[in-house]
């Protein structure tokens, strides 16, 4: 696509109200700029979109490992008490046979955070390397990211109800583990990245003049 | 606030009135120039940085909660499930089984446990381990939780400090734990009747403790029963006290009628031991742990003075000992001081003939409390060859004419031969003396000796002419006899009637109405009348002396 000809509103000076979605002319390029309609502070790109959004997706790698290795849930049955990582129960699942849901809960919280955060930092290091490499694609990607991230909250949920109706005292009784709490700081820190991430990032190494590259990376 | 909005809220009114026009010439909105200061990006990253804060200390945490791996062999994995099974000290999860294996020489298991960290400290040498199922014994029933939960690995702390992570199991959960106060002691007993692990002690009969093990002794001639007196009551355990098996019924007749002495129904079904002390026991205060005492089979024998030393002593009988059985009492002048350990034959070839030998145990103790301060061993050595001297024999007496027991009496007889103590195989030889039956039957033969000299047979033959000539004699007796029968009678029957006429005519004479009576009543009132006058006569005379010269004076005054 020859990109590098098409008119696009910053290239003319044009920003667009993020608040009121009002299209307003910069008199300048420098300055830090208000809508003049809703007084939403205007840019051209999200800011400091790279920084937080690498901040969020580091953050989410730490709590990764936690997630995957402390127990998530911690059963008390008459039987006595069990704990299990999310990595335990697929495994039990799949060894009594119901590997359809082994598989659902595989995909959904370890496959999906994992993909994210590979997904995101992908993203990331092209868009550092100002990459012109199959941006169509890599668009595409972030949009898949956007609509699946919360569904690998779906663990969480699961947890989450068990302890609210499983409490029978001395019979049975299910508590979240410290696994959860990191699982669930992993979702929302994934989610958080990925929202702090502009898409149209993606598209600006494609853009031959760097007339706006400072405001661009800030 | 509101008074910096207003200019732009102006622009944009303009903007919407001229909104009909076409959109190449509308008109823009002017973006404002922004002041407010806002907080530095740069802060977002304490939030990866509190991630790896917060990581980083779980990490830390995680490594330093790891506790050692220890292995332990049990003879079965039954309710040991890798993953799952838990270590509990106290009820308290200190770990959890990781691995089950089967030991390379395919004998035990092998089940591989890692501990958190603070169990590190319990694992002396001595700790032991045994899984926690349900279990019925000693009339408890233990581990019913674990029906449900499933089994786990029980554990006691030792006390060793030398540190180890390979333990064998126990099969059987122990009685005591290793914190539990109190003393362990060791019964001696001959057999183990109806105990077992966990069986009740009892003092005053109440349950003051259990059996919590016993084996055969080195020898297999006894068991080591090990009995744990808990901590209060360990007290009352001093050198002198007794036990005894508490676990039958006692059942006597005496005088008084029939008595029958029982532990409570829990020891009767289940066996028990009972000790007391002796009332008048010397030796006070508690006895140390691991005490040995001997275990009785009754109270009676318990409460006896104990026999601290059996002294085996050997006896050669030259007679049979048919009704003399091992375990027959030794018996000095009715006190049983011990009892017949063996019985057996020798071959003595000076003589041409068998001894029997008889060996005997007895307790110098029970000599001893009768002679209070005589020192066991030197009664051991010097006392019995200076007895012997004595005097001192044994002796097998008949307990019962009925059923024929024998018993080995030990007494002093001033008049026996003499003798010395003699040794064999480590053995005192005591010398013995024949017994009564036996005396009897020497003095028996003695007499059927003697009248086996007397000559019978000059005897019966002088006998004999005796008799002949007291035939003869008796024979002219008769002829005597048949001479007087012809002769003599006719002539005594002819006085005999002359007497009898005799006899009839003086009863005639002497008969009241005879005439000669009458004639001689007559005489004697007439004797009786001169008499009376005879009397007056001298009372007169008596008065009147005078007139015997001078007469009667008639009625002068």
């Amino acid at each position: 696509m020859p990109n590098g000809l098409l008119s696009t509103a910053a290239r003319q000076g044009l920003w667009l109200c993020h608040g009121c979605s009002l299209l307003c002319r910069l008199p300048q390029a420098e300055g830090q700029w208000r809508c003049p309609r809703c007084g939403a502070p205007l840019h051209r790109r999200k800011p400091h979109s790279l920084q937080f959004s690498w901040a969020f997706l580091l953050a989410a790698i730490i709590s990764y490992i936690p997630a995957n290795l402390l127990p998530i849930m911690r059963t008390e049955m008459l039987s006595g008490t069990q704990q299990d990582t999310i990595l335990s129960g697929v495994v039990y699942l799949w060894k009594s046979g119901s590997w359809p849901l082994a598989l659902v809960v595989f995909i959904a919280s370890v496959l999906v955070p994992l993909l994210k955060i590979l997904s995101m930092l992908f993203l990331l290091l092209t868009v550092h390397l100002r990459s012109r490499w199959a941006p169509w694609q890599r668009t595409r990607l972030y949009r898949v990211l956007e609509v699946v991230g919360p569904w690998s909250m779906l663990d969480i949920y699961v947890v989450g109800l068990l302890v609210a109706l499983v409490r029978l005292q001395s019979l049975a009784n299910i508590k979240a583990g410290p696994g959860a709490i990191a699982f669930g700081a992993v979702v929302v820190l994934t989610m958080l990245s990925a929202m702090k991430f502009d898409p149209r990032l993606i598209w600006d190494a494609l853009e031959d003049d760097n007339e706006y590259k400072t405001h661009a990376t800030k | 606030m509101s008074t910096k909005h207003m200019p732009p809220n102006d622009d944009t009114q303009h903007v919407a009135a001229s909104g009909s026009h076409p959109h190449a010439a509308m008109p823009l909105a002017l973006a404002v120039i922004s002041h407010s200061r806002r907080w530095s990006p740069g802060l977002v990253w304490l939030i990866p940085l509190l991630a790896a804060l917060i990581g980083g200390y779980l990490a830390v945490q995680a490594i330093l909660a790891r506790g050692p791996t220890i292995h332990i062999t049990f003879h079965s994995a039954e309710g040991l499930e890798a993953g799952k099974t838990r270590i509990k000290y106290k009820d308290v999860e200190i770990g959890e089984v990781i691995a089950v294996s089967i030991s390379p020489d395919n004998k035990t298991i092998e089940a591989t446990a890692e501990l958190s960290k603070e169990a590190e400290r319990f694992l002396a040498r001595d700790s032991r381990f045994w899984v926690v199922r349900p279990r019925i014994a000693g009339g408890s029933v233990s581990g019913l939780g674990t029906l449900l939960s499933g089994a786990y690995i029980g554990m006691d702390a030792g006390k060793s400090h030398e540190m180890s992570q390979h333990f064998t199991g126990l099969d059987v959960p122990p009685i005591i734990t290793g914190d539990l106060p109190g003393r362990q002691y060791i019964l001696k007993a001959s057999e183990l009747g109806s105990l077992d692990i966990g069986a009740p002690v009892y003092f005053r009969r109440v349950p003051v403790g259990q059996v919590t093990a016993y084996k055969l002794d080195k020898t297999g001639r006894g068991v080591d029963i090990t009995v744990f007196i808990n901590a209060p009551y360990d007290q009352f355990v001093t050198p002198d006290s007794r036990f005894w098996h508490a676990s039958g019924v006692d059942l006597s007749i005496s005088a008084n009628g029939l008595k029958v002495n029982t532990q409570s129904l829990s020891a009767i079904m289940l066996g028990g031991v009972a000790f007391e002390t002796p009332f008048q026991t010397e030796k006070n205060g508690q006895a140390e742990a691991a005490r040995i005492f001997t275990l009785s089979n009754t109270r009676e024998q318990a409460m006896q003075t104990p026999d601290h030393e059996a002294l085996p002593l050997q006896l050669k009988f030259q007679q049979s000992v048919r009704g003399l059985v091992l375990g027959a009492p030794v018996d000095f002048r009715g006190i049983s001081i011990g009892e017949v350990s063996n019985i057996a034959m020798e071959y003595d070839a000076p003589r041409k003939d068998f001894n029997m030998v008889v060996t005997i145990q007895i307790y110098p103790s029970r000599l001893l409390s009768m002679s209070s301060n005589l020192d066991e061993t030197r009664l051991h050595q010097l006392k019995l060859d200076k007895m012997v001297e004595h005097g001192l024999r044994a002796q097998l007496r008949s307990g019962s004419l009925i059923t024929g027991q024998l018993y080995v009496a030990l007494d002093f007889f001033r008049d026996a031969g003499k003798a010395q103590l003699g040794h064999a195989k480590e053995m005192d030889v005591l010398p013995t003396i024949p017994g009564d039956l036996e005396e009897m039957q020497g003095v028996l033969q003695r007499i059927a000796r003697k009248l086996d000299k007397v000559p019978f047979d000059s005897i019966g033959q002088g006998l004999d002419t005796s008799l002949k000539e007291l035939n003869a004699t008796l024979h002219t007796v008769q002829q005597l006899g048949g001479h007087l029968d012809g002769k003599v009678l006719p002539q005594t029957l002819e006085t005999l009637q002359q007497l009898q006429h005799t006899l009839d005519a003086a009863s005639q004479t002497l008969q009241a109405d005879s005439p000669l009576q009458q004639d001689v009543r007559q005489a004697a009132q007439e004797v009786t009348e001169t008499a009376r006058s005879f009397r007056s006569l001298s009372d007169y005379l008596e008065r009147h002396p005078e007139a015997l010269i001078r007469g009667k004076q008639g009625d002068q005054p």
